[in-house]
């Protein structure tokens, strides 16, 4: 069975939300959209307190080659154009928007039809993509029309789809293929159009039975797409991991995917691909796995962007008494929030509910010198090497360790029997390194 | 016989031969060093903490004879009377230079604030730094991880278990600065050590507006202004949201702190006044 070579870890898959179909969770009163929700340079607002917005208006301009825009989720007046706290208690700008009713702008398709015929050119897309704000639902938010303009002396081969969703718990990529598989395929297509190519694989792993069912009845309608079952192993969904599962083409140390021909999309941005070509619908929702072993029901919602996690937790009927985190994202690469206030964002994917038990850490020990890090590495490091010489703030022989191929999985803090907190400390070196980089860049 | 006389002729013979060669050697590549480095250098407390800015002792000795100045030279261990005897030694005049001392400019801690979450992980001021924000969720406070503790040497700055802040010990600071070098928050500040150690400070270094910042800590600066206007001697700037007494200019008059509405205006070192006594 196809998957990726060095590494990995398999921890418990409890997709309990896997059976329970998206909801559509309610229209709230007030919303906090942050100004830039994507990875990259800061989007600049184009409305003004007081203003009033339609759904789907645009509320702040990319401006910048790695930028998106920001899209109102709601009808209402803005007011006030403020710093808001994210989930881990940082200050970013936000728009704060009381909310009205429901009115779309005129020029967006709110319907359920299924629209096959892509009308729009290669570029025309490129151009609806970067338009409507579409960025990288795999966790990043990286601007997706970016991997879109392949530089001229690059070539892609395959368009690959990552429906992997190797986070345990997570089931929102799941449902979406289930409920939303014609779309999901369309939207493959509408990529393929945009490079002008004809292949495409669908990696997902076995543990989603049903998904690929669904996806393999009615995969002949799209020539060139294929459905690659992969071996259910964490991090599988990762970008490098997945590529070599499908193509066995490995991405050389600090290259992109472009590299090896291949330009990589999550199956939730395949479906907000297909809404923006196909329906001119900005992303201004996504769905949400609202799940946890405490948890009476594990829900998989549609939430608008801005909806604030509390809102969630009381709809969902609140947080169990023995609850130890909060966590944004899936147990392996999530973060734990600080701020449960905190709006949603574009990528806020799940919000997992950990009981105390499961959520408090081994205590720390030393280092047993096992060397289960280095063996659990997808991408071949030495974590421990790594995490020692970022403890002794040596950041330049941390760097020749190759400590930017990190892709923070999480894998070797998962295994260590130890306890010792090595993503965190490499998180730092990443970040430090990037640092010295720039420097280095501007001399 | 001859063999022992040869052996010791031959070994004079190559002996005197290397003699020459070396003096010569010696002459030719002769590096001159002024003796009075040595003399400084003795003079100067030989901690090599680093806190006058140079490499160590001897690097200080070295750049005080090379520049035959005193400018912006000062050992904050010896103090004056260590660079009074340098002075002496160099011919030199000696730049009267206040005593500093490390002040901690945060209040926040167990005290004053709530704990929102629990920070696990590597216990590391740094890395602490870099993944979150702080216990209380302030993002500029003290994150209570004793990077400073570790830093200094002369064991002179402590985590104190109740506050979980860093305090300072006036006796053994020397104000080397190397804690203010290894925040990573620059929450700690050199400042003049004052008239019979006493100062008055701002222990608070959040630049939130005024309620962000009092949502977070009850002892937050909240940058309302009204320590600049009681102050006679235009001491106190607010910029950021944040208050910063000059202490150049401060007379202690200590009106400030009376104003204060959070307690954020620290007075150190003061006689208790006499109304609380009775």
């Amino acid at each position: 069975m196809n998957t990726f070579r060095l590494g990995g870890v398999h921890p418990q898959e409890n997709k309990l939300a896997s059976e329970n179909a998206i909801e559509l969770f309610p229209l709230q009163q007030k919303a906090v959209v942050f100004v830039s929700q994507h990875l990259g340079a800061p989007s600049t607002p184009v409305v003004q307190k007081g203003d009033r917005v339609k759904t789907g208006q645009l509320l702040a301009k990319a401006e910048a080659f790695i930028c998106a825009n920001t899209h109102s989720p709601y009808t209402g007046v803005i007011t006030k154009i403020d710093v808001a706290t994210d989930f881990n208690g940082y200050k970013k700008p936000a728009f704060y928007i009381d909310v009205e009713e429901d009115e779309w702008c005129e020029d967006i398709d709110t319907s359920e039809d299924i629209v096959q015929d892509i009308k729009l050119s290669s570029q025309e897309i490129i151009e609806r993509i970067k338009d409507r704000g579409i960025v990288g639902l795999g966790g990043a938010a990286f601007p997706t029309h970016v991997k879109y303009m392949v530089p001229e002396d690059k070539h892609v081969d395959y368009v690959i789809i990552n429906a992997a969703e190797c986070e345990p718990y997570l089931t929102s990529d799941n449902r979406l293929l289930l409920e939303h598989t014609e779309e999901v395929l369309i939207g493959v297509e509408i990529m393929k159009k945009a490079l002008n190519i004809n292949k495409a694989k669908i990696g997902i792993e076995t543990n989603k039975p049903k998904a690929i069912n669904a996806l393999k009845t009615i995969i002949n309608k799209y020539p060139g797409t294929e459905v690659v079952a992969l071996k259910t192993k964490y991090p599988q969904g990762a970008e490098k991991q997945l590529i070599y599962a499908l193509t066995k083409r490995e991405v050389p140390s600090g290259k992109l995917p472009i590299e090896v021909g291949c330009v990589v999309n999550n199956v939730g941005t395949a479906f907000a691909i297909y809404q923006a070509v196909q329906k001119n619908r900005p992303l201004i929702d996504n769905i949400l796995t609202f799940t946890g072993k405490a948890v009476e029901n594990n829900r998989n919602l549609l939430v608008r962007v801005g909806t604030s996690i509390q809102s969630i937790i009381d709809y969902c009927g609140g947080l169990p008494e023995n609850t130890g985190k909060v966590i944004n994202g899936g147990p392996m690469m999530g973060k734990a929030m600080m701020d449960l206030s905190a709006p949603t964002t574009k990528t806020t994917s799940s919000i997992l509910v950990m009981t105390e038990a499961e959520a408090s850490r081994k205590k720390t020990t030393n280092c047993l010198r096992c060397g289960k890090c280095v063996s659990a590495c997808p991408m071949g490091l030495e974590p421990i090497q790594i995490s020692l010489l970022a403890k002794q703030e040596r950041w330049e022989e941390a760097e020749k360790e190759c400590a930017m191929d990190c892709i923070e999985c999480g894998s070797c803090l998962f295994t260590c029997p130890a306890g010792q907190p090595l993503l965190d400390i490499i998180r730092v070196a990443k970040s430090k390194i990037g640092a010295l980089r720039r420097a280095r860049s501007k001399k | 016989m001859s063999s022992i006389i040869y052996a010791i002729l031959a070994l004079s013979i190559i002996g005197a031969v290397a003699a020459i060669i070396l003096y010569f050697v010696a002459q030719k590549f002769k590096v001159y060093e002024d003796p009075r480095i040595d003399t400084v250098c003795e003079k100067l407390p030989g901690a090599n903490c680093g806190g006058c800015g140079y490499a160590g002792c001897r690097a200080l000795a070295e750049a005080i004879v090379k520049n035959e100045s005193l400018e912006n030279k000062f050992c904050p261990v010896g103090g004056a009377s260590t660079m009074n005897e340098i002075a002496e030694v160099m011919n030199l005049s000696v730049e009267a230079s206040e005593p500093k001392i490390a002040v901690v400019r945060c209040n926040g801690g167990k005290c004053n604030t709530q704990a929102k979450a629990n920070f696990e992980g590597f216990d590391n001021c740094l890395f602490a730094h870099m993944t979150f924000s702080s216990e209380g969720g302030c993002a500029n406070g003290c994150l209570g991880l004793g990077n400073c503790v570790k830093a200094c040497s002369f064991d002179a700055i402590h985590i104190n278990p109740e506050t979980k802040l860093p305090e300072v010990d006036e006796e053994k600071c020397v104000a080397c600065g190397a804690c203010v070098k290894t925040c990573p928050r620059s929450v700690i500040e050199l400042r003049n050590k004052g008239k019979n150690s006493r100062r008055v400070f701002v222990s608070c270094i959040n630049q939130e507006k005024g309620a962000a910042a009092k949502k977070n800590c009850e002892a937050a600066c909240i940058g309302c202004g009204k320590c600049a206007k009681a102050c006679p001697f235009e001491a106190i700037s607010i910029n950021n949201n944040v208050a910063y007494i000059d202490f150049n200019k401060c007379k202690l008059c200590r009106k400030c702190v009376a104003e204060c509405p959070t307690g954020a205006i620290h007075a150190v070192n003061f006689p208790i006044k006499k109304e609380e006594n009775l």
